[in-house]
């Protein structure tokens, strides 16, 4: 059997991914967050998109250019507090926001890649966050159902790659990016460099390649990536 | 608030830092408090993006750009320091790791219910960790001014805002004073200097139990 080339550009990558489409995009602030992938989404425009992420990036940037551009209808999230355009949007109502605690989100879509139907947890139990979500006891002890999450698409940053996608992390660069490249149907990577088969070493691969369908090679990095001054 | 309070404040919230503690520091004011802590107090430093062991904030131009806090600083990485994903992070925080954990407050009740999340239709930054953060750590502290801007108390009798944990806070640090949540309620453990008891009754939108004999100061 011979495997399909993963390696892809961004155009025809990102082309897969149509309206309507579940989008889960990786990144906590600026690390991780695949700032090409998300570019090239927008100027191709597709709408009525579902994004899971932890956050909505700054205004003027990242996940805020999908926004701005009217391409997401609903935005899974945890935090939007550093975009108060982000923000305005919701509460105008033309942005439908659900917020889920951290680890939360982390754990739905976790099992979402790990082939398990979600989680149960006591946390946020009994509060506003939770009001209607499926309580169950478990052993005594009070718990939510938090179904698993699966998208459509992942759209990942990682630092290294191999021709198979052995994805490897830098810093804090990690955070979503794993979890989420597991949960997909389509995942998508956008790396700083593609190297030969056995560079990125076994003992350092952060996420197997077997999850990856897509890998677009970045070369050196936009000023998108740069440290933000502030 | 002043300099010289909020330097106090933040002084005496460093105090209650021992050493071998895993700590989290929220945005905000508590992030604020690691250069009030002695360098002889080794603690680890958590931080829900996913490192554990943050080593201070990096040097003007010498950033790394895939090396943040949670709140957004780029900060280093120190020797002993681990980075991983956000399942791992709250992983440590779920299952009890976390020693201390310091919160910004829309509002903390006598209870020690805390509300930070969400004014509806007003502000929305959501919930991020702190939800976890307060609910699963074995000490929570909340570092606060006394007063909203509006000059209105923040620690009151019951929440009004969206609740983040119900009746988990521990201790209260403000630039007036310290106070704890016990089961019998609010009671004041520290008086901030220049200011009197009656000043911090009359901020508190809750009833405050005052321990007999001289309070002391921070």
């Amino acid at each position: 059997m011979t495997r399909r080339a993963k390696q892809s550009t961004i155009e025809e990558s990102i082309s897969q991914i149509e309206d309507g489409a579940t989008v889960m995009i990786g990144g906590f602030g600026v690390p991780g967050t695949p700032f090409e992938l998300i570019k090239e989404l927008v100027r191709q425009g597709q709408r009525n998109l579902t994004v899971i992420k932890n956050d909505a990036n700054e205004a003027g940037m990242g996940v805020d250019d999908l926004l701005v551009n009217g391409q997401v209808q609903r935005l899974i999230v945890t935090h939007i507090g550093l975009n108060p355009n982000a923000m305005h949007m919701m509460h105008e109502g033309g942005l439908q926001v659900e917020f889920l605690p951290q680890g939360i989100l982390a754990e739905r879509v976790r099992s979402g890649g790990a082939g398990l139907l979600g989680i149960v947890t006591d946390v946020g139990i009994g509060t506003e966050i939770n009001e209607a979500k499926q309580i169950v006891d478990v052993g005594g002890v009070r718990g939510v159902i938090e179904p698993a999450l699966r998208a459509d698409f992942a759209l990942i940053h990682a630092a290294d790659a191999d021709t198979f996608g052995n994805l490897r992390f830098a810093g804090t660069a990690r955070n979503f990016n794993p979890l989420m490249a597991m949960a997909a149907g389509c995942t998508i990577v956008e790396t700083e460099r593609i190297s030969a088969l056995g560079t990125v070493a076994p003992e350092d691969v952060h996420l197997p390649g077997v999850f990856v369908d897509y890998i677009v090679e970045l070369g050196d990095l936009s000023e998108a990536y740069d440290v933000v001054q502030r | 608030m002043s300099f010289s309070a909020k330097e106090r404040m933040l002084r005496r919230v460093a105090a209650d830092f021992e050493a071998g503690m895993v700590v989290n520091l929220g945005i905000g004011l508590p992030s604020q408090v690691i250069p009030y802590v002695p360098l002889e107090v080794a603690v680890c430093l958590h931080a829900e993006n996913g490192i554990a062991g943050v080593g201070p904030v990096a040097k003007k131009g010498s950033e790394n750009r895939s090396l943040i806090d949670s709140g957004g600083a780029y900060v280093t990485s120190i020797p002993g320091t681990s980075f991983f994903d956000s399942a791992v992070s709250f992983a440590i925080v779920r299952s009890g790791r976390l020693d201390l954990t310091l919160l910004g407050a829309f509002q903390v009740a006598a209870n020690g219910d805390l509300a930070n999340w969400r004014v509806p239709g007003k502000l929305s930054p959501g919930p991020g960790g702190a939800i976890e953060l307060a609910q699963k750590s074995r000490r929570v502290g909340v570092v606060t001014t006394h007063l909203d801007r509006a000059g209105n108390p923040k620690i009151v009798d019951h929440c009004s805002l969206p609740i983040t944990a119900l009746g988990h806070v521990n201790r209260i640090y403000t630039d007036l004073a310290i106070i704890d949540v016990t089961r019998d309620g609010l009671q004041l453990v520290e008086l901030a200097q220049g200011t009197e008891i009656e000043d911090v009754i009359a901020g508190t939108g809750a009833p405050l139990a005052i321990p007999p004999g001289r309070i002391p100061r921070f």
